[in-house]
């Protein structure tokens, strides 16, 4: 009755999916890897143009204690620490592995070149060249995984829905987006690491096709959700003029080496009426720069797309060149001259602190269920350091891959079709959705994000995030089972965006009803109508659906003893 | 801004399935300087027609590398070619096997659902 069968399924093939196929496949599973666009293209790996963090400690004296030490102080009391120390213990196993396998830090001396980045206490963050970490990492690891014969890869099919039976993973349902058919799949041990949800937002700094599935897939399999209202909003992303082939995150190296002015639409500073202080040098915080930036907007000074200025008209060109000769002219392409006009720079949701609850063996609490990287919530708690991302794809991808191996190459394929019969029946209607007034659902997921944007971006209050939600139940349960789907043949992209939609639909919930419980102000959560920080909300948000809602409680973050930190 | 005359853009888009008549499509979009192929294409679907059949991942980047069609003629990844405000044609690549619109099979063999499924039937 069912397609394919495989010891581990693995849903999304970016940093932490291949990871853990490689991992997987090492303990003796067979396994199966996929992706709803190519094998190592989709997602946020690809896009990480930046660095990656871990305490090898060549650059200078470091250790996986202090590493764990900056990663707690940024996640503000709400790490989950088991979570924490597993990505900055492994992380050096992971990065010189990484090496091994071909991928081409940047090295002096004979050592791996580490750089300083915002809170961290040490050099310890690697890069391969300057905004090329992520596709290298990204190659190595398809070039890894099509050498290991016991992983099959899969591009083009996104899984829509996970079968569980008696509260055990039993295979998933996936849509062949090439000719439009459904397939089918069993496995013992299934991992999601379809990455985040930065799709959900107007403005973000990721790749098209993190919607939050991996959220969604979770929680309709009965897993819990985890500090889902923990978005992390990029202050000063690039919005104009259009620019491509570059990170729209890069503008970060440029202020602290060279120090941008931040310009209202006017042309004048406005960092000093916020609190903060620059001095002719970019110094004021992220938050800060974030909150003024959205203010001076709010106020009607922004510029043309809504945003500030950040110039660098006072910096000599040598100056300029100096410090990033080859991006000066990759910028000069894009029509783009420092010397002469400033960029418009503004916040971009850029990850996703939040997400699917686990153990540190990557464990739902649904038997057979795992998931990695980005999808799993905890490790970074209410704020993300920079260059944890790509450590926490290859750390926890390895650590998913490794325990799910286990499982799946002992545990026997589940053949029961009636999952599989129940679930078809309910995804088939889809496509004979039809109707009159035509509502696509890539409009409706436009829509969605300027919401999502509006009401509950950067900083909310409780009124906007109670507009949010009350639009988002009302898209879910009027709107999403009546939008027109083309034909639902080959390559239908109302149809994949339909799936897509329903998904961001669930998880954009899961963020709203998480950011109206949280009334305090902690990390990247800031509520304007509470702007302090509460020790009596020092605690994580876990979300279940029960009969169909989303239901939270409290619960206390988990915690080492002394001596294991 | 909004008063400000708005420049247009024409896309001239053939479409249509595999082993079936192609046509072409006209699209007008709203122009900005600097915007790219991809982004007219992503405002179509968006507000004429959700129907056109595209293919992209990274959106900015240059990253993905899945975005290649002919654009008047020449294979470029739509993401980094430069839209003018006049009249471009886009098509599928023409050496690759036609999906639908201007979506190929770029897919490598070993990862295609037929190629595992004939395996697996072996």
């Amino acid at each position: 009755m069912s397609d394919i069968s495989t010891d581990v399924l693995i849903v999304g093939a970016g940093g932490a999916g291949m990871y853990a196929a490689i991992s997987a496949a090492r303990s003796g599973a067979s396994v199966l890897l996929l992706d709803k666009s190519l094998i190592g293209r989709g997602g946020a790996t690809v896009m990480a143009q930046m660095t990656v963090a871990a305490a090898l400690g060549h650059q200078e004296p470091d250790d996986c204690a202090i590493h764990l030490k900056d990663t707690l102080d940024a996640g503000r009391g709400l790490c989950n620490e088991e979570l924490s120390a597993l990505l900055c213990y492994e992380g050096p196993k992971r990065v010189l592995e990484m090496e091994q396998w071909g991928t081409r830090w940047a090295r002096e001396n004979g050592h791996i070149k580490q750089e300083m980045a915002p809170g961290h206490s040490r050099k310890r963050c690697c890069y391969v060249d300057f905004l090329n970490t992520g596709p290298a990492v990204a190659a190595t690891l398809r070039r890894k995984v099509s050498e290991v014969a016991e992983i099959r890869r899969i591009s083009n099919v996104a899984i829509v829905d996970i079968l569980v039976k008696d509260g055990r993973a039993i295979g998933a349902i996936g849509l062949n987006l090439v000719n439009g058919e459904w397939v089918t799949f069993q496995a013992p041990a299934i991992i999601l690491a379809a990455g985040g949800l930065t799709k959900l937002y107007q403005r973000n700094s990721a790749s098209a096709n993190m919607g939050g599935e991996a959220y969604a897939l979770a929680l309709w399999a009965g897993a819990e959700l985890v500090d889902m209202e923990f978005v992390q909003f990029f202050p000063i992303g690039h919005l104009a003029p259009r620019l491509v082939g570059m990170d729209p995150i890069m503008w970060d190296p440029f202020r602290y080496k060279l120090g941008g002015k931040l310009l209202n639409g006017s042309f004048e500073e406005f960092i000093d009426r916020y609190g903060g202080i620059d001095f002719g040098k970019y110094t004021a915080t992220r938050d800060i720069a974030a909150y003024a930036i959205l203010k001076e907007v709010e106020a009607g000074r922004g510029t043309p797309h809504g945003g500030a200025y950040l110039d660098f008209r006072h910096i000599p060109e040598r100056q300029l060149r100096a410090a990033f000769g080859p991006v000066i002219d990759r910028l000069l392409t894009n029509g783009i001259d420092l010397t002469q006009t400033p960029v418009e720079v503004g916040p971009t949701a850029h990850y996703h602190m939040g997400g699917i609850r686990v153990n540190a063996r990557m464990e739902t609490r649904i038997q057979g269920l795992y998931a990695a990287g980005e999808a799993v919530g905890g490790a970074n708690g209410a704020n993300r350091l920079s260059g944890n991302a790509i450590t926490e794809a290859l750390v926890f991808g390895e650590r998913a891959g490794a325990c799910a191996g286990e499982r799946g190459k002992r545990g026997s394929a589940d053949g029961d079709a009636k999952p599989v019969a129940a679930a078809l029946q309910r995804i088939k209607a889809v496509k004979e959705q039809r109707a009159k007034d035509g509502v696509s659902p890539i409009a409706l997921q436009t829509q969605l994000q300027k919401i999502m944007w509006d009401k509950a971006g950067p900083f909310r209050t409780g009124d906007k995030l109670a507009e949010a939600l009350a639009r988002i139940r009302e898209m879910c349960e009027e709107e999403l089972p009546r939008l027109t789907i083309a034909d639902g043949n080959s390559y239908d992209m109302d149809l994949q965006d339909w799936f897509e939609l329903r998904a961001m639909l669930a998880t954009a919930e899961a963020v709203v009803k998480s950011a109206l419980a949280r009334t305090e102000s902690r990390g990247a959560h800031q509520r304007e109508d509470y702007p302090d920080a509460d020790e009596a909300l020092l605690k994580n948000q876990a979300l279940e659906l029960k009969d169909r809602a989303l239901v939270a409680s409290w619960l206390p973050p988990v915690q080492l003893s002394r001596r294991q930190k | 801004m909004a008063d400000s005359p708005i420049k247009k853009a024409t896309l001239h888009i053939r479409r249509g399935g595999a082993g079936a008549a192609s046509h072409f499509d006209d699209f007008e979009v709203p122009y900005e300087d600097g915007m790219s192929v991809l982004d007219a294409l992503r405002w179509i679907r968006v507000h004429l027609d959700s129907t056109l059949a595209i293919r992209y991942s990274c959106i900015n980047a240059n990253a993905c590398k899945t975005c290649m069609a002919l654009v008047d003629g020449e294979v470029e990844y739509t993401c980094i070619a430069k839209l003018a405000p006049k009249t471009v044609t886009v098509e599928p690549l023409p050496k690759r096997p036609l999906i639908r619109d201007l979506v190929t099979d770029i897919v490598p063999d070993e990862e295609k659902w037929a190629t595992l499924k004939n395996l697996e039937v072996k």
